[in-house]
This record gives structure tokens, sequence and C-alpha cells, in this order.
């Protein structure tokens, strides 16, 4: 108590309150029913200076969304006889099944690489960490191609210039969250950054789950399996039952 | 157009899965086969990850399979003694595949494994199909005659012992010949996602030389029976049994069927023989490019 009643008077003292950044999203959770094709996340948001005063530069920004991290297993195709089978795996261990950058400016010129590192900005600076193999230099190999792997699914993305910025004070970025995401918590984080670096941050949690009939599936065939797999039987004798009895009678 | 599969955990088109049943199930009525052995490489082909393909490619053919096995019981085509024994195995054989199919995902080879064993089954049963096809369009044009065949005695199943009679069959022999051979199929049912009536058919007439007119109904009976046993297992033991593609599957096969049996009707069954090796063997081959060529992708995630 006694620290943080210094801390205020001293930042009365130099006159400078921090910057702070008021963030809201479109939706809280996101449902994943039958007709889901993926969806659009609205980040949006002010940022609030000390005093009011708003600078003339234009500020910089960057936004995070963050899937839950599961470990995983990659395997390598290798040619062994003739035919590509999975030999060489590498674990990781934090790899965010989702992860998607969008930015004020591109990422080099926007923030320094200790801060891109201490934030994971920027899906080259994402901390995979790699385990289970012999080199290094393997781990590197491995983690790139679980990168671009992901790329390609829209699994990983990163949108330079994503960011529009209003009168230097009102900000908003779209994300998209393609039909094959992992359900789960997901977090948005967006940071200020000035020269280089990390001046502000906040945060702001998503869920995505299934929901409706797809929950009710998808629980069933995991908390009841035996019952579930009784009933997949039943359901199929009974269409194709039903089915030969309508083709028949047309 | 889209639905999202709960189970596979992707959005797809259901139009074109609905139509992909409809094409399997065109080829299975003109051909007379279940079509598992096409059903789930072409989900692969799709996206659909493997183990659910396999998985919900069996429920799909129990369904597929019951208006057939009504249809031969009414007329009295099933050997149900058979049947019985035929199922016994099945069920082995069922709990083996499982085994391995659970090892092998460890292991994380099952891909390659299914296409592996897709080949190697689909390159011999077609190479055998397509040679005999080849022969008898052949004769036709020829105008000779298929050679008669006698009764078909295998002198290592004719040594096989504890004989049994199979009334309907018209036989008598060791129940360990069609348990060997239901085990064998079972293991397959559960890796391949086959009802394996492609495999079952011809060695129910060339190694145990039963009388044909029970062979189809006898081979549905069982591959109805062994599919659901695999459903329930693939069910508690992996998860991967999607409901809504397989309902989807079978809707669209249900119709396709009815279109092949017409279709067929207008083409000599050499013709229909040679078409369904030319079939199986193209499979195989496709597969087998798959396995050969450098893929797109050299790395697969696995979860866990």
């Amino acid at each position: 108590m006694k620290y943080l009643a210094l801390l205020l008077v001293w930042l009365v003292c130099i006159g400078a309150a921090p910057v702070r950044l008021i963030t809201d999203l479109s939706q809280r959770r996101i449902d994943i029913v039958y007709t889901f094709k993926g969806a659009e996340l609205l980040v949006f948001g002010a940022i609030q200076y000390p005093a009011g005063g708003v600078p003339d530069e234009a500020p910089g920004l960057a936004i995070v969304v963050r899937g839950p991290a599961v470990p995983i297993t990659l395997r390598k195709k290798r040619r062994v006889a003739g035919v590509w089978i999975n030999t060489d795996s590498v674990r990781f261990e934090t790899a965010p099944g989702f992860y998607s950058v969008a930015t004020s400016a591109p990422i080099s010129t926007l923030v320094d690489e200790r801060n891109a590192a201490i934030w994971e900005i920027g899906v080259d600076y994402l901390q995979l960490s790699p385990t289970g193999m012999d080199t290094p230099e393997i781990g590197n190999a491995f983690q790139s191609g679980l990168i671009e792997l992901r790329r390609k699914a829209g699994l990983y993305a990163e949108h330079e210039g994503g960011v529009q910025v209003t009168q230097n004070v009102l900000y908003q970025a779209r994300i998209a969250i393609p039909s094959a995401v992992p359900v789960g918590d997901y977090t948005a984080e967006i940071y200020l950054i000035r020269k280089g670096k990390v001046i502000a941050r906040a945060t702001s949690p998503i869920h995505i789950g299934k929901s409706g009939f797809e929950r009710w599936v998808y629980v069933a065939a995991h908390r009841h399996s035996l019952e579930y797999g009784i009933a997949a039987v039943g359901l199929a004798l009974l269409a194709g039952w039903g089915a030969g009895l309508i083709v028949r009678r047309t | 157009m889209s639905i999202y599969l709960p189970i596979a955990e992707i959005s797809v088109n259901w139009a074109i899965i609905v139509l992909l049943g409809a094409l399997v199930g065109f080829l299975s009525g003109m051909f007379g086969v279940g079509g598992g052995f096409l059903t789930t490489p072409l989900l692969i082909f799709y996206g659909i990850p493997p183990a659910v393909a396999v998985a919900s490619s069996a429920t799909q053919i129990t369904g597929a399979s019951v208006s057939g096995a009504l249809a031969y019981w009414k007329r009295g085509g099933v050997d149900v003694k058979m049947g019985g024994v035929l199922v016994a195995g099945g069920f082995i054989g069922a709990g083996l595949g499982s085994v391995l199919f659970h090892w092998l995902q460890q292991l994380g080879q099952i891909d390659v494994t299914i296409n592996l064993i897709y080949v190697l089954f689909l390159g011999t049963v077609g190479g055998l199909m397509l040679k005999e096809a080849v022969g008898a369009v052949r004769r036709q044009a020829r105008g000779t005659k298929a050679p008669a065949r006698l009764h078909h005695h295998n002198k290592y199943i004719a040594s096989l012992p504890g004989k049994m009679r199979f009334y309907k069959s018209g036989l008598y022999i060791s129940p360990l010949a069609p348990l060997l051979l239901g085990v064998a199929v079972g293991i397959l049912t559960v890796i391949m996602g086959i009802g394996g009536g492609f495999i079952l058919v011809p060695a129910m007439i060339f190694l145990l030389g039963m009388s044909t007119s029970t062979v189809v109904g006898t081979s549905l009976f069982q591959i109805i029976f062994v599919t659901a046993a695999t459903t329930l297992l693939h069910a508690v033991e992996s998860q991967t049994v999607d409901i809504v593609l397989a309902i989807l599957l079978l809707s669209g096969g249900v119709l396709g069927a009815q279109f092949g049996v017409r279709a067929a009707q207008k083409v000599s069954p050499e013709k229909l023989r040679l078409g369904l090796a030319l079939l199986v063997v193209g499979v195989a081959v496709r597969l087998a490019i798959g396995l050969t060529w450098r893929p797109a992708e050299l790395y697969t995630v696995f979860s866990g």
C-alpha cells in the first residue's frame, strides 16, 4: 500500500498518468452451430491519453487474438523404400491452436525484436517450445513447418495494416476466425506501441464453443461413448431400412 | 449449403457429401458391392480426418446393407449358421483390428498404414478381378463359353479339423475356415472402414466353395453385424464416429443405389465385372501415387 501511494504521489508530481487502452469486442463468445462457416471478430476501442492530450503522431497498435495452447506432436514424412511415411517427430508444448495478429504498420518497423519476443507479436515470434528433437536446427525446421501448415489452414495469420486508427484515438480490427478453429478459451490482446516499445496493454477474453446440436453430439460422443455408438448404429439401421422402404414404394 | 460436422470438426458442403454418397451408392448398386473401399479414400481426399473417415464409413455401410440383407433374408438367401460363424470371426477380428488401430494411432502411422493396406488389397483384388474379367470379355467376343467350374475343394481347407454341415450353403467343412475368413475381414473393417464384401464374396465362392445362391445374402448378414461392432469400437475407443457425416452419406447412397441397379440391367455382367475391376485398380493406383510421390505437405499434426 505504501509503495502504491508513493507511486501515485510520484505520478502526480511528474504529471504523467499512464496511457490507457479501452477495448471491447463484437462478441464475447462465438457459438459453433451446424451452420458455422467461420466468423469475423471485431476488436475495437479507444486510447485514453493522460490529461486528454492527443498526440499528432499516429499511435502504433497490434491486436493479437490467441487460441488455447494444446500440446501437439508434429511428424515429418520421409521417403522410406519408395513410400512417404511419418518418421521424425517433434512435440510442441505451447503452440496456440489459433493465432492472428493485426497491426497498424509493418511488424518490423512497428515493434523492436525484444518487445516482439516478449509479447509474441508476429507469427515468427511465437514461442512454441519444441521438445524431443536432436538438435535446435531440427526444432527450428519443424517450427517453420508447423507455422506454414497452420498459415495455409488460416489458423495462423498476420494482417499488417489491419488495424484502422481514427483521429489517433479510436482503433478497430477485424479478425477472421476460420471454420476449423479449435474450441476453447481465447484472448484478444491489444498493444499500444511507441518507438518500438509496448507502453500499454489490455486483454479481453473470448470463448469459442460448440452449442446446440453440435455440442450435444460432441458431448454425447465423448462422455457417453457406448450409448452414442449404439445410437449411431440404431440410427444408421433405421435410416437404411426406412430409405429402402420409401424407394421401393416409389 | 455448408454444414459443420460435430466430430470431424470441419465445415463441409453437405451437397458434396450427399453426392459422394450417391456416386458410391450408384456404383455399389451397379456392381453389387458395398462401396466402403471408395467412401473412405474419397472422404480423405475431401479433407475429413482419416480416423473419422474410417469410422463413419463403417457406420454408413451398416445402414446401406440393411435393405439388401432383408430382401435376401425374405428369399431365404441367408445361411444363418454360416453367417453366425463368419460374424463370430468378424467380432474377434474387429477386436484385434481395434488394438492394432490404437497402436498405429499412437505410433503416428495410421494415415500411412490405411493408405498402404488400401493399395495392397485393392491392387491385389483388383488385379485378379481384371485378369478374370478381361478373359471373360474376350471369351464372350470369341463366342466361346467359360470353362465349367468343378465344385471347389481347397485341399488346405479340407484338411482343417472338426467338420460341420452347412445345409443351406451345401457344405461339409470345418467351421475354422469361415471363422478365419471372418477374422481377416473384421480386421480390415476396423482399419479400412470397409464392409469387405469384395473380399468376402470371392473368398466364399472360390475358397469355401459355397453355393452362389446364399453367398451375397450371407455376406451382407456378416457385414451388418461386423460394421455395427466396428462403429461401437471406434465410438468407445477413439470417439471418431461422426453420425452427421454417416447420415449424409447414407441419404445419398440409398438413392444412388437405385439408379445403379437400373443401370446395371442394361449392361452385360462381363462388362460390369470389367468396370468394377478397372474402378478398384484405379483407386489403388491413385492411392499408390499419393504414397510414392512427394506429398504437398511433409508435416502432419497429431494432437496429444
